[in-house]
C-alpha cells in the first residue's frame, strides 16, 4: 500500500466538496497540501454526448438505479467530477426561511445561509432565462396554472451559453450548466488543489484514510485517474467529508464510528418523486430547451408536495410511468407530444428512514413512505392532472389508478380514480434525487452528529459538508443551501487550520 | 443473452411489457440485449440471480392456472399473468416484476432505434437543431 500526506483531504467534488476545495485553496498559497477523492471519473468535454444510457453509467452512481433496501425507490445521484451537480438541471433557490426555523439548529441562522448562498448564485450566474428560450412544456404549466390559480414561479438557473439541448440531466454537453466542475473545482485547481478521480476511500481512521484508485475499464469514458491504480494510505490533518447523503454515512458507518455517534445514518429524507406525463394532441417543444423552469410550491404546508417541470429521455420515461404493454406503450409513441410534470413529496425525517451498511461496507439506504409522504405524492399527481388537462391535454398518464389512462373527459373524477388503496410500493414508479441527512447538524452526539458547522462530535479533525448535514428535509433542490454550508464548514476549517495544522 | 436468460422466455415476456418488441429483427434484439448487459454489469451478482430465477418463475407460474407454461400463452393471458405480478399482495413479488420490467424498458427504450421510432429527438445543438 502506498503512503502519503497530506494537510487537508476533501472526500467527494459535487456541491459540498467543491465549495470546500475552493473556499480552502487560498490555504495553499500558505504551504498547505490540500487534495479532492473523488469516486467517479473526469469527462472531457466531447465526451457528453446525451446518449441516455451511457451517460447514465459514466455520470451516475450505480447507472442511476441505486435502490432502497426493499427495491420499491430508485434512488439517483451523481458520481463524477463534480459529483451530482454535474446532472442536476442547475435550478437555484436559496433555503427557505421557514425550514431553516424548524430545523432548530443552535448556531444557524436563515440569515446567514441566506448570505451565502446569494454569494454561490452570483459566483454560478444564476439568473432567470428569457422567455424566448422557455418551450412549450414549461409555457403549457404556465398556462394550466394560471387557468387554476396556481402560482407558478420561474425557477433561477445557473447556465452559461445554455442552448437548449435538454439534456442536464445526462450532464450538459455543451457545458453551459455552471458546476463545481465548471466553476469551483478549476478555480481549486488553479489555487493548488490536487483532484484525484476514480479514487475510492475506503475507510478513515484517526487522522488517516483508506482509499483505492480503480483502473479506467476498457471503453468506460473519463481520464485515468491521476494516481496509479492500487490501494493507499492517506495521512491527512483535516478530512472533509462530503460524498453525499448516502455515501458519507456509509463511510462513517464502515469506518466504526456508529457506536459512538448513535444517530449517525438517522434522519434521511429523499423528497420520493413521480413524474407524471401527459399527451397532448399536436407535438409541442419538450425535448429542446431548459426542462425545468418553473414550479409551484403553495401546497408544501398543506398538503406536502412541490410540483416542477421536468422532462426526461425514453428509457427513464418509459420507467417512470407504472404498467406495461399497450396503455404504456401509446404514451411512449406520444413522446413529441408529451408534457411532464415532477411531484416532489415533501418527507421527514423519523427514526426508519436511514442510511445503513451490509456486511461487505456497502450503502443500504431502509426507507418506508411515510402518511404525508404519501399523502403529497396522491394530491401531487391529482394537482398535475388538473394542470395537464387545465392546458388542453387530452389524456394523461395517472399512476396511482388502477387504470392508469385517464381521459380528458374524466377530469371532474380525479379525486375518485387516484386513491390510496392504489398506492402499492413496488408497483409504483417512485424515484429520487434530493437525498438528505443521515449525519444531521445538532447540539450533541445524543441527537446529532456534527454541530453546526459541520464539525463531527468528538472528532475535531473530521468534519462533513454535504447534504446529509441536513437535520430534516429542505422542502426545495437543495444544491445552493449544501455551498452555503459547505461554506460554513470552510470557514470554521480555515479558522482553526493554525491550531490543526 | 444477458443473464444468460433463455431467449424465448424474455422475450416472451419482453414483448408483452413492450408489444412493439414483436417487431424487433435479430439486430434489434442484440441491440436489446447489449443494453441490459450494459447496464447490468456493475451491479450485483445477486441482483442477477434474482431476476434469473423470477424468470424462470414467470414461466412456470401459470402451469398452475392455465395448464401450459408462459411461452406457449397467448398474447391476452401473458399480459394477464403479468398484471398479477404487477398488482400481487406480496410486495417482494410487484418488486421482482418491477426489476424485470425495467431492464425489459431499459433495453428496448435504451437502444437508438427506439428513440427514433417514438420521434424523440433532443440534439446536444439544442434550439439551433430545430431551426
Amino acid at each position: 500500500m502506498k503512503r502519503l500526506s497530506y494537510d487537508i483531504v476533501i472526500v467527494g467534488s459535487g456541491a459540498g466538496g467543491g465549495t470546500v476545495a475552493q473556499e480552502l485553496s487560498p490555504l495553499c498559497r500558505q504551504g498547505a497540501r490540500i487534495v479532492v477523492l473523488e469516486k467517479g471519473p473526469r469527462l472531457r468535454d466531447d465526451e457528453f454526448t446525451g446518449h441516455e444510457l451511457e451517460m447514465a453509467a459514466a455520470l451516475y452512481g450505480a447507472s442511476g438505479g441505486f435502490l432502497t433496501s426493499d427495491g420499491t425507490m430508485t434512488l439517483a445521484f451523481g458520481c463524477a467530477y463534480g459529483g451530482s451537480t454535474v446532472v442536476y438541471t442547475g435550478t437555484s433557490l436559496p433555503p427557505p426561511e421557514r425550514v431553516i426555523r424548524t430545523w432548530n439548529v443552535s448556531g444557524l441562522t436563515h440569515a446567514d445561509l441566506e448570505c451565502r448562498a446569494r454569494k454561490f448564485m452570483a459566483e454560478n450566474n444564476v439568473h432567470l432565462l428569457e422567455d424566448s428560450l422557455i418551450n412549450e412544456n414549461n409555457k403549457l404549466f404556465v398556462a394550466g396554472c394560471r387557468e387554476l390559480g396556481y402560482d407558478a414561479r420561474q425557477f433561477p438557473v445557473n447556465v452559461k451559453g445554455c442552448r437548449g439541448s435538454s439534456l442536464c440531466n445526462l450532464g450538459c454537453p455543451n457545458q453551459a450548466k455552471q458546476g463545481t466542475d465548471r466553476v469551483q473545482l478549476p478555480r481549486a485547481e488553479r489555487n493548488g488543489v490536487e483532484v484525484v478521480t476514480r479514487c475510492q476511500v475506503l475507510r478513515i481512521g484517526e487522522k488517516t484514510l483508506t482509499a483505492r484508485v480503480g483502473a479506467k475499464p476498457a471503453g468506460a469514458k473519463g481520464d485515468p485517474s491521476p494516481w496509479e491504480p492500487g490501494d493507499y494510505q492517506v495521512d491527512a490533518k483535516i478530512v472533509v467529508l462530503c460524498a453525499g447523503a448516502v455515501n458519507t454515512p456509509a463511510l462513517m458507518l464502515r469506518s466504526g464510528l456508529g457506536g459512538r455517534l448513535p444517530r449517525l445514518g438517522f434522519g434521511f429524507t429523499t423528497h420520493p418523486a413521480f413524474i407524471m406525463v401527459a399527451e397532448r394532441a399536436r407535438p409541442i417543444t419538450n425535448f429542446v430547451g431548459h426542462p425545468k423552469s418553473y414550479y409551484v410550491d403553495q401546497f408544501v404546508e398543506s398538503d406536502h408536495f412541490v410540483l416542477e417541470t421536468c422532462m426526461y429521455f425514453p428509457f427513464i420515461t418509459a420507467k417512470s410511468m407504472a404498467g406495461f404493454g399497450e396503455p404504456h406503450s401509446a404514451f411512449m409513441r406520444a413522446f413529441p407530444r408529451l408534457q411532464m410534470i415532477l411531484v416532489l413529496a415533501c418527507d421527514k425525517a423519523d427514526n426508519y428512514n436511514r442510511v445503513a451498511i451490509d456486511k461487505g461496507g456497502q450503502p443500504v439506504v431502509h426507507y418506508r413512505f411515510q402518511p404525508a409522504a404519501i399523502h403529497g405524492l396522491i394530491r401531487g399527481a391529482i394537482t398535475s392532472a388538473k394542470i395537464f388537462f387545465a392546458a388542453g391535454a387530452v389524456r394523461v398518464h395517472m399512476p396511482v389508478a388502477r387504470n392508469t389512462t385517464v381521459e380528458a373527459s374524466d377530469a371532474a373524477r380525479l379525486d375518485d380514480i387516484a386513491t390510496k388503496a392504489e398506492f402499492k410500493p413496488g408497483k409504483l414508479p417512485v424515484s429520487a434525487a434530493h437525498l438528505q441527512g443521515g449525519c444531521a447538524m445538532g447540539a450533541g452526539a445524543s441527537d446529532s452528529v456534527t454541530d453546526s458547522y459541520g464539525r463531527v462530535h468528538g472528532l475535531p479533525w473530521l468534519f462533513v459538508a454535504d447534504a446529509s448535514l441536513f437535520p430534516d428535509s429542505l422542502e426545495i433542490n437543495p444544491y445552493v443551501t449544501i455551498m452555503a454550508l459547505a461554506d460554513r464548514v470552510a470557514q470554521r476549517v480555515r479558522e482553526e487550520a493554525p491550531a490543526l495544522l | 443473452m444477458p443473464l444468460d436468460l433463455d431467449p424465448a422466455i424474455f422475450r416472451a415476456v419482453a414483448t408483452t411489457i413492450v408489444p412493439e418488441a414483436s417487431a424487433l429483427d435479430s439486430q434489434g434484439w442484440r441491440d436489446v440485449d447489449a443494453a441490459i448487459e450494459a447496464l447490468l454489469r456493475d451491479r450485483p451478482e445477486s441482483l442477477k440471480r434474482q431476476l434469473r430465477l423470477f424468470l424462470r418463475a414467470i414461466e412456470w407460474l401459470p402451469v398452475v392456472r392455465y395448464g401450459r407454461p408462459f411461452t406457449r400463452l397467448g398474447p391476452a393471458e401473458r399480459t394477464r399473468m403479468l398484471a398479477h405480478l404487477e398488482n400481487d399482495p406480496i410486495q417482494k413479488v410487484r418488486v421482482g416484476f418491477w426489476g424485470l420490467r425495467t431492464i425489459v424498458l431499459a433495453g428496448y427504450y435504451g437502444r437508438p432505434g427506439a428513440a427514433q421510432a417514438i420521434g424523440y429527438a433532443a440534439d446536444p445543438r439544442g434550439w439551433e437543431a430545430l431551426r
